[in-house]
C-alpha cells in the first residue's frame, strides 16, 4: 500500500514501488517517502508556473527587474543577459526557479511593487477570514453531524441532511449577496464590507471582528455541509463494527462506547479532510473577498486577473498551491501517527 | 409469546418474498427496470428529475417562451423597471427584459454544464484507464501529473487562463473541460486497479479475450456506474463554476445573458438593496439547477452503488 495513506481490503495490491520504497516499512520510512514524494510535485508545481508565465504576454525574465531601480538601458539589457533571456527555456526555467527560492516572484506590471511584498501584506487577512472560517465549519459541522448520526431518521437528521444539500448546491457568492442582503440591510447588524470602521470609537479588536462575522460565516456554509455529511456517515459507518458490539456487550454504559468507540475512531480522519479542504476555502474565499471588500490575496488575485498582471497572479498561484501542497503532506502526517490502523506495510 | 410467534411468521413470510423478487428481479426484470425502481425510491430525485425536465424545455424553447420580449433590446421608457405586466420580472438596468434574459441564461449554464463535463470525463477515463490497467511507470507518472493539477486551487488557474486567453463563453468550455479531469482520472484509476484483479477478469484473461475485449468489454462496463454518478455531480460542479466565473466577470460577457454575470448586477450596492428582482431570480435558478442536479446524482449513486445492487 503506497500512494496515500488509506485502509480496506484493496490496499494489497502489487504497485510500482519507487527506489526509496524497497526494503522495510515503518512509520519514520513512511513519513520520508511521504515528504520525498512531495518533492517532484513541488517542482512540478514551478514548472507550471514558469509554463503559464511563459505562455502570457510578456516576459517572465523582464518581469523579475526592478522597474524602480532606475537603472540604464544597456544596465537592463546585461540584467536580462544574466537572467538568461536569449538563453533556451530549460536554462530559463533554472535561472527563475533560482530568483524564486531566493523569494524574487518578479515585480507587478501594474504598481511596480515586488510581488513577494504584496503578498506578504495580503496573506494575513485572507488567513484570518479562512481560519475563522475553518474553525466555524469544522466546529458546527462536526456537531450537528454527531447528532444527525447518533438520532438517524429523525426529524432534525432529516433537515440537516436537506441543508447540507443546500450548503454545497447555492454558491458562495449568492449567499454572501443574501447574507448582506439580509443582516446588512434589512435587519443592520453587520458592515455590509472592508476590514474596519474609519471612526470606529470600539476597541480595534471587536471591530475586526464585527467585520469578521459575516464574511467568515458565509465562506464556511460549504464546510459546514462538508463536515455534516462527512462526520454523520463516518459516525454511522463506526456504529456498525463490532468492537463497538463488543463494547456494549461488555456492559460499558452507552455514553462511554459513544465517546471513548465510537467518536474517537469515526472524527480521526477528519484531520485528512481539514487538510485537504484549503483549495476549496482558497476558491471560495476569492468570492467573499471580493464581495465583503476583504483586502485580502484571493481579492488582489481577482483585481490583477481583470488588469492581466501576470506576475503577480503566477505568484499567487505558486503560493497558494504550495500551501496547498504542504497542508496535504502535514495532514497525510499527523493522520498515520496518531491512527494505529493504519498500515504502512 | 403467541405475539413473538406471529412476528417470527411474518419475517419468515417477508423474506420469501424478498427472495422471489429477487428472482424476479434477476430473470424477469432485468438491471434496467431495477435501477429504475431503486431510484424512484429517491423521492427529492425523482422531483428533480421533474424540474430539470422543466428547464431543459425552458432553455430549449426560450425564444418562444419569453416572445415578444427577448434578451437584447433595451426598453429606455422602463430602466431597472420592478416586474409589471409587460416584464413580468422587470428589468435591468439596459432595459432588458429579465425574464428573457433569465431563459437564455438556462441555456448557457445547461450547454457549459454537459460539454465541459463530457470533455473532462473523456480525459479522465482515458489517463485513469491507462494509469490502472498498465500500472508500474506510466501509473506513477500520471498520478504525480494528477497530485500537480489538484494542488492548484481550480478557480486560480482558471483565472489564470482566463486571463492568458480571454474570456468567452467557448474558452470557459475548454478550460473547465481541461480542468476537471484529475478527480475522474483517480476514480477510474481505482476501479481500474480493483476490477483487474477481480476473478472474472482473470477468467476472461484465462479463455484468451484480448487486451482490448478486457478493457471494454470486462473492465469499463463495470467503471460506468461510478462514472456516470461523477458525471452528474461534475455537471453542476461546472454550472457553478461558470456562474461564478461570469459573476466575477470573466466567464461568458455581456450582451449574451448568463445567470452567473445577471447576479453580478448585485456588486451595487444600491441594486442589491432596494432592487432584488434584478439579483434574486438568477441566483435562485443557479440555486435551483445546482440542488437538482446535485439530487439526481444522489439517486443515481443510490440507485447504481453495486454493493446494495440486490436489496
Amino acid at each position: 500500500m503506497v500512494g496515500s495513506a488509506q485502509t480496506g481490503p484493496t490496499a494489497s495490491l502489487p504497485r510500482f514501488e519507487p527506489w526509496f520504497n524497497r526494503g522495510g516499512y515503518t512509520l519514520g520510512r513512511y513519513i520520508l517517502r511521504r515528504i520525498l514524494i512531495s518533492f517532484p510535485v513541488l517542482l512540478g508545481i514551478t514548472v507550471v508556473t514558469f509554463a503559464f508565465a511563459n505562455l502570457a504576454p510578456g516576459d517572465p525574465v523582464t518581469a523579475m527587474i526592478d522597474p524602480m531601480s532606475g537603472i540604464e538601458p544597456g544596465e537592463v539589457e546585461k540584467l536580462k543577459e544574466a537572467l538568461g533571456i536569449n538563453r533556451p527555456i530549460p536554462v530559463r526555467y533554472f535561472l527563475w526557479l533560482k530568483e524564486v527560492l531566493r523569494g524574487n516572484l518578479g515585480y507587478s506590471y501594474v504598481t511596480h511593487r515586488p510581488v513577494a511584498t504584496m503578498i506578504a501584506e495580503r496573506l494575513p487577512q485572507t488567513l484570518q477570514l479562512m481560519f475563522t472560517a475553518l474553525s466555524i465549519s469544522v466546529v458546527l459541522g462536526v456537531s450537528l453531524g454527531i447528532y444527525a448520526a447518533f438520532n438517524q431518521y429523525s426529524l432534525l437528521d432529516n433537515v440537516f441532511t436537506f441543508m447540507v444539500f443546500i450548503g454545497i448546491s447555492v454558491p458562495a457568492f449568492f449567499f454572501a449577496l443574501l447574507a448582506i442582503y439580509v443582516f446588512s440591510f434589512r435587519i443592520p447588524l453587520f458592515p455590509t464590507s472592508g476590514i474596519k470602521e474609519p471612526l470606529s470609537t470600539l476597541p480595534p479588536i471587536i471591530d475586526r471582528l464585527h467585520h469578521l462575522v459575516l464574511p467568515a460565516a458565509v465562506l464556511g456554509i460549504e464546510g459546514v455541509a462538508g463536515y455534516l455529511r462527512y462526520t454523520r456517515s463516518s459516525v454511522l459507518e463506526v456504529m456498525r463494527q463490532d468492537y463497538v458490539t463488543t463494547a456494549r456487550a461488555k456492559g460499558l454504559r452507552e455514553r462511554a462506547v459513544r465517546i471513548g468507540h465510537v467518536l474517537r475512531n469515526a472524527l480521526l480522519p477528519l484531520v485528512t479532510i481539514v487538510g485537504l479542504s484549503l483549495p476549496s476555502l482558497i476558491g471560495g474565499a476569492l468570492f467573499i473577498e471580493v464581495l465583503f471588500s476583504w483586502p485580502g490575496m484571493a481579492r488582489m488575485a481577482i483585481e490583477h486577473t481583470l488588469g492581466r498582471d501576470y506576475p503577480v497572479i503566477m505568484g499567487i498561484g505558486l503560493v497558494s498551491a504550495t500551501m496547498v501542497l504542504f497542508s496535504n503532506l502535514v495532514a497525510d502526517i499527523v493522520y498515520t501517527v496518531v491512527d494505529p490502523r493504519i498500515s504502512y506495510e | 409469546m403467541e405475539g413473538e410467534e406471529k412476528g417470527r411468521e411474518r419475517q419468515a413470510l417477508h423474506v420469501s418474498e424478498d427472495l422471489q423478487h429477487m428472482v424476479r428481479g434477476q430473470a424477469v426484470v432485468g438491471l434496467r427496470e431495477l435501477i429504475w425502481r431503486r431510484f424512484r425510491r429517491h423521492r427529492l430525485a425523482l422531483v428533480s428529475i421533474a424540474i430539470m425536465t422543466v428547464l431543459a424545455f425552458a432553455a430549449i424553447f426560450a425564444p418562444l417562451l419569453s416572445s415578444p420580449n427577448d434578451p437584447y433590446t433595451a426598453d429606455l421608457q422602463n430602466l431597472r423597471a420592478p416586474p409589471s405586466q409587460e416584464h413580468i420580472l422587470g428589468t435591468d438596468r439596459s432595459g432588458r427584459d429579465m425574464l428573457a434574459r433569465i431563459l437564455h441564461g438556462g441555456r448557457v449554464s445547461l450547454s457549459v454544464g454537459l460539454i465541459a463535463t463530457s470533455i473532462y470525463i473523456s480525459i479522465g477515463t482515458i489517463l485513469g484507464g491507462v494509469s490502472g490497467y498498465r500500472g508500474g511507470v506510466t501509473d506513477f507518472v500520471i498520478m504525480r501529473i494528477t497530485d500537480i493539477v489538484m494542488c492548484f486551487p481550480s478557480l486560480l488557474i482558471i483565472l489564470t487562463l482566463v486571463a492568458v486567453i480571454g474570456p468567452s463563453i467557448f474558452n470557459i468550455m475548454i478550460i473547465l473541460g481541461f480542468l476537471g479531469w484529475p478527480s475522474i482520472a483517480r476514480l477510474v484509476r481505482g476501479e481500474f486497479l480493483s476490477l483487474s484483479e477481480r476473478d472474472f477478469v482473470t477468467a476472461a484473461r484465462c479463455l484468451g479475450a484480448t487486451e482490448r475485449g478486457i478493457i471494454f468489454r470486462h473492465i469499463l462496463p463495470n467503471v460506468v456506474g461510478p462514472l456516470v454518478v461523477a458525471a452528474t455531480f461534475g455537471i453542476a460542479g461546472a454550472i457553478m463554476a461558470e456562474a461564478g466565473l461570469s459573476f466575477l466577470g470573466l466567464g461568458v460577457q455581456a450582451p449574451r445573458p448568463s445567470w452567473g454575470q445577471m447576479l453580478s448586477a448585485a456588486t451595487s450596492l444600491t441594486t442589491l438593496e432596494r432592487r432584488p428582482w434584478i439579483w434574486m431570480p438568477p441566483g435562485a435558478m443557479i440555486a435551483i439547477t445546482v440542488l437538482s442536479i446535485n439530487f439526481i446524482g444522489d439517486g443515481l449513486r443510490d440507485a447504481l452503488d453495486p454493493r446494495t445492487m440486490l436489496d
